[in-house]
């Protein structure tokens, strides 16, 4: 995975509530091969992005403009809620995203983000509502997220400061395999383990 | 110190106890499923081994036909691909597979408790944000993104932060009709889609009590759609009986043993939860689903609201926004809306006895639209046609499929058009779910079956009375 320590870009104001993973693929692209990233790019946001007839809906934002080059979205509570499909992070990447900035998230789809290097930045409602607002009348204008600092800079120049896990932060800053860092506990699991099975020895395989 | 049945499990589970609130928690039963492809992949591309292959369980669900037996009808070569790559993988990585075919398959969630896979007080997680659903055993079960589904191949094991608490208690006597779906549905509307995130929620009270296993699946299944990963209802007589005998279930002393661990596992008395929220149980009436978030319900009985209800303008604008999605218009009494198409079936709504509650129904009467009923697993198949359910919905013109996922998520093809309107026993009704442009439901399977009978909303308990 690739380290993430700070990230400059223009931001994609996204103003749907409850904006469900089914908005951001839908579920007959989940078919497409991990390794096809071409097509991944095509199906992000693909219902609210084409018409029927694959035409561009020119009333969605990512359609317009300055917008097309965002690699930040920024979004409205409970963003990425619903399916656990980790291609809506798939999706995202292909199209150059990072970060996503919302009040809050669908749980899954927040450690998926990390998993693929895209950071999820949780930040209060009213900054938000504020960021995207900044967004639509400044299209373009830049965004940058700063993991070590845990910060946000809005392009009026505000900074505002993010919570993040400390090892989520760790393991994003160094772009760390997770796989590689639990392995690294394997006394720990056998020793657990033992002890587990002996104390509930009926789920023994 | 008191404690709540989710902190229990979860601290026998706890491997390291990170400063940091990381907790690296063993993962005593994993399953998969054809949409799982892409756990096996990374494996693979990192040369890794699945850990524990006796703990890890398989079945085809999402990309199924449910019209026909032969996977070579497919006809998208990719998807035929994703079905068939289960089996490989399966066999590469030595995992119990429930095989296409086989009377064992079905829907991941509801071969978990069949099989006795899922047992109180274990931990147990899939690639599938509605494996919520074990928790109706007493289990803490929750769903993971593709990575964590290979981490925890690799490992047995996952990092998590302990969520905080809530505890949502239904007092009271469900009336007539009332089922629980539309518990759960009125839970999602009291605290919203986002209410439960950060939360493990343990369902507790009378008219939980009173629930069936089944029940209590449909219940702790929709708790992702109040935006917590975590149900559980803690486990008494009734999930005994309901696991006693199952295939992986523990038998004879194994099972004494067992049955002393799970009956201590209840939340102790003077348990504190970071949050408490209680439900009157008796004022529940069946609800239907009229926007694209589950929260957006009323019951049966009401009208679709008017978007100038709305708490604040963001409020009011995704209510019209759904309204205008869902082409109905405020004021109108839900009862008079028609639906064109009916789906029985999904995680939330195939056991028996929701086909069983839906059969009722359908006795003697005749669908005015088409609809289909697709049991969760063939053993649900199975044991509806021995009690002759089949014969019943067939008879009133339901279509009766093979076990899948079929059109709650529409995968496997299974679609409803643009523009139709569906009344389904899934769980989601966002935007396309059933489809591009397809206008989805939500209610239980016996207000489905009503729906199929009389073209429209039709309050259930009316045709219980006209029998
Ligand atoms: S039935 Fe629907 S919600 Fe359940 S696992 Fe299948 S696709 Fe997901």
């Amino acid at each position: 995975m690739d380290a993430f320590t700070t990230f400059t870009a223009s931001a994609l104001p996204i103003d749907i509530a409850n904006c469900d993973t089914d908005q951001i693929i839908p579920a007959r692209f989940l078919r497409i091969s991990p390794d096809d990233d071409d097509n991944y790019a095509r199906v992000l946001f693909h219902d609210l992005r084409f018409d029927g007839a694959g035409g561009e809906r020119a009333d969605f934002i990512y359609n317009q403009g300055a917008f097309r080059g965002a690699r930040i979205v920024v979004a409205d509570i409970n963003w990425g809620c619903g399916s656990s499909r980790e291609a809506a992070v798939f999706a995202l990447v292909a199209n150059g995203f990072r970060a996503v900035v919302a009040p809050s998230f669908g749980d899954i789809h927040y450690n998926n983000c990390m998993k693929n290097g895209v950071l999820p930045v949780r930040l209060a409602r009213e900054i938000c509502d504020d960021l995207r607002g900044q967004m639509h009348s400044t299209p373009g204008a830049e965004i940058t997220l700063d993991l070590e600092a845990q910060t946000v800079t809005t392009p009026d120049g505000a900074t505002h400061g993010f919570e993040i896990d400390a090892f989520d932060k760790y393991r994003m800053l160094n772009g760390l395999d997770d796989i590689d860092v639990t392995l690294g506990y394997d006394a720990d699991f056998e020793a657990f383990e033992e002890r587990h099975m002996a104390r509930h020895d009926w789920l023994r395989p | 110190m008191a404690k709540t049945l989710f902190e229990k499990i979860w601290d026998a589970h706890a491997i390291v106890a990170r400063d940091d609130g990381q907790t690296l928690l063993y993962i005593d039963r994993h399953l998969c499923h054809d949409g799982s492809f892409a756990g096996f992949r990374t494996l693979r591309k990192q040369g890794r081994k699945v850990k524990r292959p006796r703990q890890t369980f398989a079945t085809p669900d999402h990309y199924t036909p449910t019209h026909t037996a032969s996977l070579e009808a497919i006809e998208d070569p990719r998807a035929r691909e994703i079905t068939q790559a289960i089996d490989d993988n399966c066999a590469e990585f030595g995992i119990q597979l429930f095989p296409w075919g086989d009377r064992r398959q079905g829907i991941a969630h509801v071969v978990g408790p069949e099989q006795g896979i899922t047992l109180p007080g274990i931990t147990l997680v899939c690639g599938d944000s509605h494996t919520s659903t074990h928790g109706a055993l007493g289990a803490i079960s929750f769903g993971i993104g593709a990575s964590e589904v290979a981490h925890v191949m690799a490992t047995q094991a996952i990092w998590q932060r302990r969520p905080k608490t809530m505890r949502i208690t239904v007092d009271g006597q469900l009336g007539p009709g009332v089922v629980a779906k539309d518990v759960i549905i009125e839970i999602i509307r009291t605290i919203s889609a986002a209410g439960g995130a950060g939360y493990a929620i343990e369902y507790a009270g009378s008219a939980i009590r009173g629930l069936s296993l089944e029940g209590r699946m449909t219940l702790c299944n929709m708790t992702i759609e109040a935006g917590s990963r975590t149900g559980i209802v803690a486990p008494d007589d009734a999930t005994l009986d309901y696991v006693a005998g199952r295939p992986f279930a523990p038998e004879g002393a194994a099972w004494d043993r067992a049955v002393a661990h799970w009956r201590g596992l209840p939340s102790d008395e003077g348990a504190v939860f970071d949050r408490e929220v209680t439900i009157d149980g008796d004022a529940i009436a069946p609800m239907v689903t009229w926007g694209n978030s589950p929260q957006d319900a009323v019951p049966v009985t009401g009208r679709i609201p008017d978007p100038a209800e709305g708490e604040d303008a963001d409020r009011r604008q995704a209510m019209a926004a759904a309204l205008d999605y869902m082409g109905l218009v405020p004021g109108t009494p839900v009862e008079e809306i028609a639906v064109d198409r009916v789906f029985i079936g999904s995680c939330t709504n195939s056991r028996i006895e929701d086909l069983r509650a839906a059969a009722a129904i359908a006795k003697g009467r005749k669908t005015v639209v088409p609809a289909m009923v697709v049991p969760g697993s063939g053993l649900v198949k199975a044991q509806a046609e021995a009690e002759g359910l089949d014969e019943v919905f067939t008879r009133a013109g339901f279509e009766w499929r093979l076990p899948g996922c079929s059109m709650c998520v529409g995968m496997n093809g299974d679609l409803v058009a643009a523009g139709e309107r569906s009344a389904s026993t899934s769980n989601r009704n966002f935007r396309g779910r059933q489809g591009p442009g397809s206008r989805t439901h939500l209610v239980g399977p016996a207000m489905a079956a009503a729906a199929a009978v009389t073209g429209r909303f039709t309050d259930v308990r009316r045709l219980v009375e006209e029998g």
